[in-house]
């Protein structure tokens, strides 16, 4: 076959329309009946020590954690001048708290959070997709290219964020190179951006590095296709390279959200601790727990846990987002057209 | 989809997995009956461990090897907790949330006190077995909750007055000022000589931290004021505290204070008096040898800290010794206590870690004083020193002292709305 035939096939099945549906394995109907109930019950003892597991690690913590948040902090027995030992139930006034004037801190929390979230993928999409473009062109020292765009990746974060911390340090370089004295640890929404500037530093190449993956199995037979039908650069970029990528960015950036979401450490450490500019969720849970009002702070984790569930359910249900790498049969996961993608060059 | 769906979610919740476990395991310990209260009875001997702080000069395991030595069954272990102070105190809570006898001797941050003791994570210890009377009284009383002793003082630290004895000299000033006047009006006439071009006058610790806590306090009590009164409640919206606020909020705006002196911790002031930016800082004694090293050396000397109309107090740095309430071999800890706070150790944690002793007689000691020449001023730092609030919830308080004063600081309110404010957010907190 030439290469002419396959580009209108690939097209069709990027088009997502039923023209694609035939070129899928098609899934038998009824697997399930058909499935003995032996094998049934073979599928559940092997992925039982899995469910274990993960009901140790994931839903008792969980679920602790719900309780504790239904818990006040304990008083102090004026008498005594000892703290009670038993902590009162409060029912959800932990929660309803934050509709009072007591939730401003977790607002502002809550608003951060999600301004870095957003801020920080939106400007990592970019510059980790322009850093995947990079290390994947064909050149001379490219090995030193992608090794030296992935180091930042590499520091732990603690690091990253002292390293900062010295960059934006009143005599730092960053100082010396705007040539003006901006303090960027200072409250204001310059330290916002100290903050989003050292997070994109250390991310961006976790999705160049995603991203690079998912251009690496792209064939080549595509791009020459376009080429002869005479596709400009742009144009196979954005008709070929982002919608055969999109299932790896779309994990990428899905992973990062949840990342950011949870972000702690490099605001603690770059900025510092209470600092109402770049106090994160994550960062008023552990104040609160470091004030020994356990009860509270598992209510701001639950609302967090909650927040970060919206987000993953959000990306895998309207985007599509292939997290597993199944594909579920009616899925609109793009994953499967890089599925259908394959056996098209095969068959090419 | 459904599948997908329950393997998202488990996904997501695996990465707030790990944040929760750890809170959920803080709590477990909640509910519990209550511990025995002040009629401790310390039996039991055998090993015990100790935790304290990183130990960067090693001086800890040798006096901890000293008595190892004299003891062979009841070997104490040192462990090392974190070297910031806040990842000790989550430790320890932990620890006694869980009530755990991991730990047996704590080394507690003086501020810490209450909290331990309110809590009763710590035990109420006999007084006439340590040898308070010996020991600076501002030091004792950081060790004491309601008028109990809960700990031994270990180590002391009070604020001193660094400044430059060659440009002072220059500018026909024959003596480090005792009042924020004399400060300022000393540092004009340094700033006429030539080589003070481009210095700043005064600087301390200013950064949002608990720095600002203590330079807040030590300002306000040194114009007269008080942060919490001798009751634990808060007094602090008073003309008194203002002057200390108005001078530390002034000289912001007038820069004798450097605006970026907003930014400092302990080192960030120490590099820029090494690097010859300022005149006077404010920082603790255990800069005093490292500043020998650096290209002010010989340049410098340490006063007491000034104040409004006469010499300043500062406020108390320094760790006591705590008996975790959920130990073991209590009688060994006990004699461990003794040992390790006795003057002996302290003498030899003043030689080897430059630690402020809590004994009057070290302050007096020729050859002592021969080689730490800031020891006496360090002793008179400490005797007018004003411990910070004794409060149980001093998180609280101190973050709220840190949010007011802060804004104060950098101009986004007045000093008296700031205390107005903390006033009343005191009150809240000291109210549970």
């Amino acid at each position: 076959m030439t290469d002419t035939e396959t580009l209108p096939e690939t097209a069709a099945h990027r088009s997502g329309g039923t023209a694609a549906r035939p070129s899928v394995p098609a899934r038998p109907r009824g697997r399930r009946s058909r499935a003995s109930a032996g094998s049934a019950r073979m599928a559940a003892l092997l992925v039982s020590p899995t469910l274990l597991v993960l009901a140790i690690v994931v839903l008792y913590p969980t679920l602790m954690a719900l309780r504790e948040s239904l818990y006040g902090p304990k008083g102090l027995d004026p008498r005594t001048g000892f703290i009670r030992t038993t902590e009162p139930f409060v029912g959800l006034r932990n929660y309803a708290d934050i509709f009072g004037p007591a939730g401003d801190r977790f607002w502002n929390a809550f608003w951060n959070t999600t301004f870095f979230t957003v801020v920080t993928v939106g400007l990592e999409t970019l510059i980790g997709v322009g850093m995947a473009l990079i290390m994947h062109r064909a050149f001379r020292g490219r090995a030193l290219v992608r090794a030296g765009i992935l180091v930042p990746w590499a520091v732990p974060t603690a690091i990253s964020a002292l390293l900062w911390r010295w960059i934006f340090n009143s005599d730092g370089i960053a100082n010396a190179l705007i040539g003006r004295q901006i303090l960027w640890t200072t409250e204001g929404f310059h330290a916002k951006v100290a903050v989003v500037v050292a997070e994109v530093w250390k991310t961006a190449p976790f999705i160049g590095l995603l991203v690079l993956a998912g251009l690496q199995v792209i064939p080549k037979e595509v791009y020459e296709a376009a080429r002869i039908d005479g596709a400009s650069a742009l144009r196979q970029f954005w008709h070929i390279t982002l919608p055969l990528v999109k299932p790896a960015l779309l994990v990428a950036v899905l992973f990062r959200c949840l990342d950011a979401l949870r972000m702690f450490d490099l605001p603690y450490i770059l900025v510092g601790a209470q600092k109402n500019s770049v106090e994160t969720l994550s960062m008023l849970a552990q104040n609160e727990a470091s004030n020994v009002r356990f009860g509270p702070a598992s209510a701001y984790s639950v609302l967090l846990f909650l927040y970060v569930l919206l987000i993953a359910l959000a990306f895998v249900r309207l985007l599509g987002a292939d997290l597993v790498g199944d594909g579920g049969p009616r899925g609109r996961a793009g994953r499967r057209r890089l599925v259908v993608a394959r056996p098209a060059e095969v068959t090419a | 989809m459904k599948t997908r769906t329950t393997r998202a979610l488990q996904c997501s919740a695996t990465l707030v997995a790990a944040g929760l476990l750890l809170t959920a395991c803080g709590s477990s310990g909640g509910s519990g009956s209550g511990t025995q209260a002040g009629s401790t009875s310390f039996e039991g001997r055998g090993p015990i461990t100790y935790a304290a702080g990183k130990d960067s000069s090693g001086v800890v395991q040798k006096v901890i090897d000293r008595w190892n030595a004299q003891h062979p069954k009841e070997k104490v272990t040192f462990i090392q907790l974190p070297t910031d102070a806040d990842s000790q105190r989550q430790q320890m809570i932990q620890n006694a949330e869980t009530k755990s006898d991991a730990y047996t001797v704590l080394s507690l941050d003086v501020v810490w006190t209450s909290e331990f003791a309110a809590h009763q994570w710590i035990d109420r210890l006999p007084e006439q077995q340590f040898p308070l009377q010996k020991m600076l009284k501002p030091v004792v009383e950081t060790a004491r909750y309601r008028g109990g002793l809960y700990a031994a003082p270990a180590s002391s630290d009070g604020g001193l007055l660094y400044y430059r004895t060659d440009l002072l000299k220059k500018a026909g000033v024959s003596r480090p000022p005792t009042t924020w006047s004399q400060m300022t009006a000393d540092c004009a006439k340094v700033e006429k000589l030539p080589e003070a071009k481009g210095m700043s006058c005064y600087a301390g610790q200013f950064q949002k931290y608990e720095g600002l806590t203590v330079n807040f306090a030590e300002a306000v009590n040194s114009a007269g004021g008080v942060v919490t009164d001798a009751s634990g409640r808060p007094d602090v919206d008073t003309p008194a505290a203002r002057k200390g606020l108005d001078f530390l909020a002034g000289s912001f705006k007038d820069g004798t204070i450097p605006k970026e002196a907003i930014t400092y911790q302990e080192e960030d002031g120490r590099q820029a008096f090494q690097a010859g930016k300022l005149v006077f800082l404010r920082n603790w004694p255990y800069m005093y040898s490292l500043a020998g090293k650096s290209k002010v050396a010989g340049k410098y000397a340490v006063a007491p800290l000034p104040g409004l109309n006469g010499p300043g107090s500062s406020s108390l740095g320094g760790h006591n010794l705590a008996l975790s309430s959920f130990a073991k071999n209590k009688a060994t800890a006990l004699d461990f206590m003794k040992f390790f706070s006795s003057e002996a150790s302290a003498s030899t944690f003043l030689k080897d870690a430059s630690l402020a002793p809590p004994y009057t007689d070290l302050y007096d000691n020729a050859s002592l004083v021969q080689q730490y020449p800031y020891l006496p001023d360090l002793k008179q730092s400490i005797l007018r020193a004003v411990p910070r609030p004794r409060v149980v919830q001093y998180g609280d308080v101190t973050s709220a002292i840190q949010q007011q004063v802060y804004a104060a600081l950098t101009g986004a309110k007045s000093s008296a709305q700031a205390l107005k404010d903390l006033q009343s957010d005191l009150r809240k907190s000291t109210a549970q």
